[in-house]
């Protein structure tokens, strides 16, 4: 009986200083569409992480990885069961804007600063009470969709027709293109919408082409992207074509192939780092990132340096709210926050300067415009 | 819309409804025949078309791994069938016939994919490889249940949809890919532009279905097949194996699917998870039919794919719902119009 009692003794002892070593860690809960539509983004993210350190600022640091499969639902289970389950101190993700927008209310009810990788600028659109927990490292669709009507002014355009995905991503684009363009001077004149999946895109490019806009602008993410240009090229279409930095990665190159030629797209400047002079404060950064990612999985894909760019705003914002709190506590959710708030940091996309009324902080220095020449991305000067 | 656009769109519509109709008659195959709902008919699609960008690229395509797995799953059953009953002396030729040939396939294609051959031996190899999958399929997921209820059947089916979308993105990453186009030719007639690639899609397709007629008209195995549909017990009573014609009728089913996917590949990149809307328009045409009628059903895929492209043009971001509401009215019609029978179960 008392040897049962020792080890009963003995066994509280031990949880007791494991569950101690537990709340001393840092957790940072991350949610990402690794499967699913979105899995081209998610899965570059989730290698990502792989290469990020296990401390930050002298603390141990455990990153806790989920799959959402590009689920609005599963993201917002994922982002409670982080917070209530696994105590996180802050959380990263989603892949995608319905998932991050719904994972806004958990980081809000609970108090836990989020960083999304998604695009939309309505996941922190700062007259919403909601954001004041909510950041992002991706550009703004608006600071993109501005580069493109510029790019396009620039190249003497008057007309644009504009072919897009049929769900927030492309609705996203084309509200902003509008405006860019009626800025610009340059006039929307057919919307078309497709899905990911289409076996064709004929009756929408048929119809973009008798409206005969200057250029087309194409509004879609990954190798989708490519199967409006196939049909263009193939209906000898002659005018420019355009794409959003969401089809900035090696797969779509593939599978456009040779058709791609010609295209003019807008990107982070981590895509072509190499092509960037060396006074460009990002290339350091930039460099850093890919090389590592390069040398375990490949190509580079823009969308695993929003993760990265989300480490290097935590590794500044960490150790400031050290000095204020311990981990695991609601004051250290808070001063995390407060020292996300006032980064000032460079990341592999761009140079973050947050405040108050911007929770991204990316300017020009984000974006450059890509053109693709000989199958490969070239940097427009 | 003038003349032009309107034989453009037709053309379109056309070829995709081609491709459908294959896929509406691997659906009412293998209904008749087994009476499983094959919702899993669009991931082949997708395999097809992976497996045969992946043998371009001359690695060896992830389906390979799925083959010989379920080659070895199958073997296993057999062995327990095999010994729970007694009958060692079956057991090699099974084994052979259960793993061994899937295995020798896999062999064979892993040998020959870094070989870089042409492109028809590639297809070939393909179509091989998907063919060998389809009995496979059949005999691990659903020969143990071959007399469960159609609604049980459709709920294996369900799972199996998921577990090889799952599996494709595993094997085949979550990026598409492209097949290189048969021919990039086209000629004009009466000012309307007609690609050789669209028309090689429609005539292969045609070619496959009388190949199918033939066989179905002319051939013991395909009379047998014919019989199992009509009347499962008199099928077994006159000596037709049901576990042999659901074999059979997954191989011709995986065959159509696979080829299918070869044909969709130079139209449209595919992903792992892109069978899914594939098939569900071949669903709609299989419906169409019935699901019993095969003329009907390919009649039915042609007209899915002709609304498709029609209503791409006019109403882009209603596409697929214009599509999927054709269901409807014809669901309507066939519920007034046949007369409803209970399933004898």
């Amino acid at each position: 009986m008392k040897r049962v009692y020792i080890l009963r003794a003995l066994g509280a002892a031990l949880a007791f200083v494991l569950a101690g070593a537990a709340v001393a860690d840092i957790n940072i809960g991350v949610t990402l569409a690794t499967t699913g539509p979105a899995a081209s983004l998610g899965i570059p993210q989730k290698n990502t992480i792989e290469l990020l350190p296990t401390s930050i600022g002298g603390e141990k640091v455990n990153w806790i990885v989920l799959d959402d499969a590009s689920d609005t639902t599963k993201a917002l289970t994922n982002a409670r069961k982080l917070i209530s389950e696994d105590k996180v101190d802050v959380i990263v993700g989603s892949s995608t804007t319905p998932n991050s927008l719904a994972m806004r209310e958990a980081a809000v009810d609970s108090g836990t600063p989020m960083i999304s990788l998604a695009a939309s600028a309505a996941i922190i659109n700062p007259t919403d009470p909601k954001t004041r927990w909510i950041f992002k490292t991706p550009q703004n669709d608006a600071l993109m969709a501005d580069a493109v009507a510029v790019s396009m002014k620039a190249n003497g355009i008057k007309t644009l027709g504009y072919i897009g995905f049929a769900d927030a991503y492309g609705d996203g684009w084309l509200a902003e293109i509008k405006r860019s363009a009626q800025t610009a001077g340059i006039k929307v004149v057919a919307e078309e919408k497709y899905n990911r999946n289409d076996p064709s895109v004929t009756g929408q490019v048929l119809k973009l082409i008798s409206a005969n806009p200057d250029a087309v602008l194409i509004g879609a993410a990954g190798t989708p992207g490519a199967t409006p240009v196939k049909e263009l090229v193939a209906r000898n279409y002659k005018g420019k074509i355009y794409q959003t930095h969401g089809v900035a990665n090696p797969d779509f190159l593939r599978v456009v192939g040779k058709d791609g030629n010609g295209q003019i797209l807008p990107a982070g400047p981590m895509l072509v780092f190499e092509q960037l002079p060396d006074s460009n404060e990002v290339k350091k950064t930039a460099a850093e990132y890919v090389v590592k990612y390069e040398q375990k999985f490949g190509t580079r894909s823009t969308f695993g340096g929003h993760v990265y760019d989300a480490y290097i705003l935590l590794s500044k914002a960490i150790p400031e709210a050290l000095k204020k709190a311990r981990p695991g506590t609601k004051e250290f959710r808070a001063a995390l926050r407060d020292a996300l708030e006032n980064s000032n940091v460079t990341g592999t996309h761009g140079v973050f300067v947050m405040n108050a009324n911007d929770h991204n902080g990316l300017d020009n220095r984000a974006r450059v415009m890509v053109k693709v020449e000989n199958e490969k991305w070239v940097l427009v000067k | 819309m003038d003349l032009s656009i309107a034989a453009l769109l037709a053309q379109d519509g056309i070829t995709n409804g081609a491709i459908y109709a294959l896929l509406a008659l691997a659906l009412v195959l293998v209904f008749t025949v087994t009476r499983v709902v094959w919702i899993p008919a669009g991931e082949f699609v997708a395999w097809g078309t992976l497996t045969l960008a992946g043998l371009q690229t001359g690695a060896a395509p992830g389906t390979l791994k799925v083959l010989v797995g379920m080659a070895v799953i199958a073997g296993l059953m057999e062995a327990w069938g095999c010994l729970r009953r007694g009958q060692t002396g079956r057991l090699p030729r099974r084994l052979a016939a259960w793993t061994g040939v899937p295995v020798a396939v896999a062999a064979l294609v892993w040998w020959l994919a870094p070989m870089q051959l042409p492109l028809p031996v590639q297809v070939l190899l393909t179509l091989v490889t998907m063919t060998t999958l389809g009995p496979l399929l059949y005999r691990v997921a659903y020969q143990p249940l071959a007399e469960a209820s159609v609604l049980v059947l459709l709920i294996v089916s369900v799972a199996l949809h998921f577990t090889l979308v799952g599996l494709g993105l595993w094997f085949f990453g979550a990026e598409g890919s492209r097949t290189p186009a048969f021919s990039s030719t086209s000629f004009t007639i009466q000012g309307v532009n007609i690609s050789v690639q669209s028309l090689l899609v429609v005539a292969s397709s045609l070619a496959l279905i009388g190949a199918l007629a033939l066989f179905f008209g002319r051939t013991l195995y395909g009379k047998a097949l014919r019989a199992t549909a009509v009347n499962r017990a008199g099928a077994r009573l006159v000596g037709i194996s049901p576990d042999f014609a659901g074999a059979l009728t997954f191989a011709l089913a995986a065959l159509l699917c696979g080829f299918s996917g070869v044909l969709i590949g130079p139209i449209t990149t595919v992903y792992y998870d892109s069978g899914f809307l594939v098939g569900l328009k071949g669903f709609v045409g299989a419906i169409i039919g019935g699901l019993s009628s095969y003329p009907i059903a390919a009649a039915g895929a042609l007209l899915v794919g002709l609304i498709e492209s029609f209503s791409s043009f006019w109403a882009s971001a209603f596409k697929e719902v214009i599509v999927f509401t054709l269901i409807i009215p014809v669901l309507l019609w066939r519920s007034l119009t046949t007369t409803h029978h209970e399933e004898d179960e």
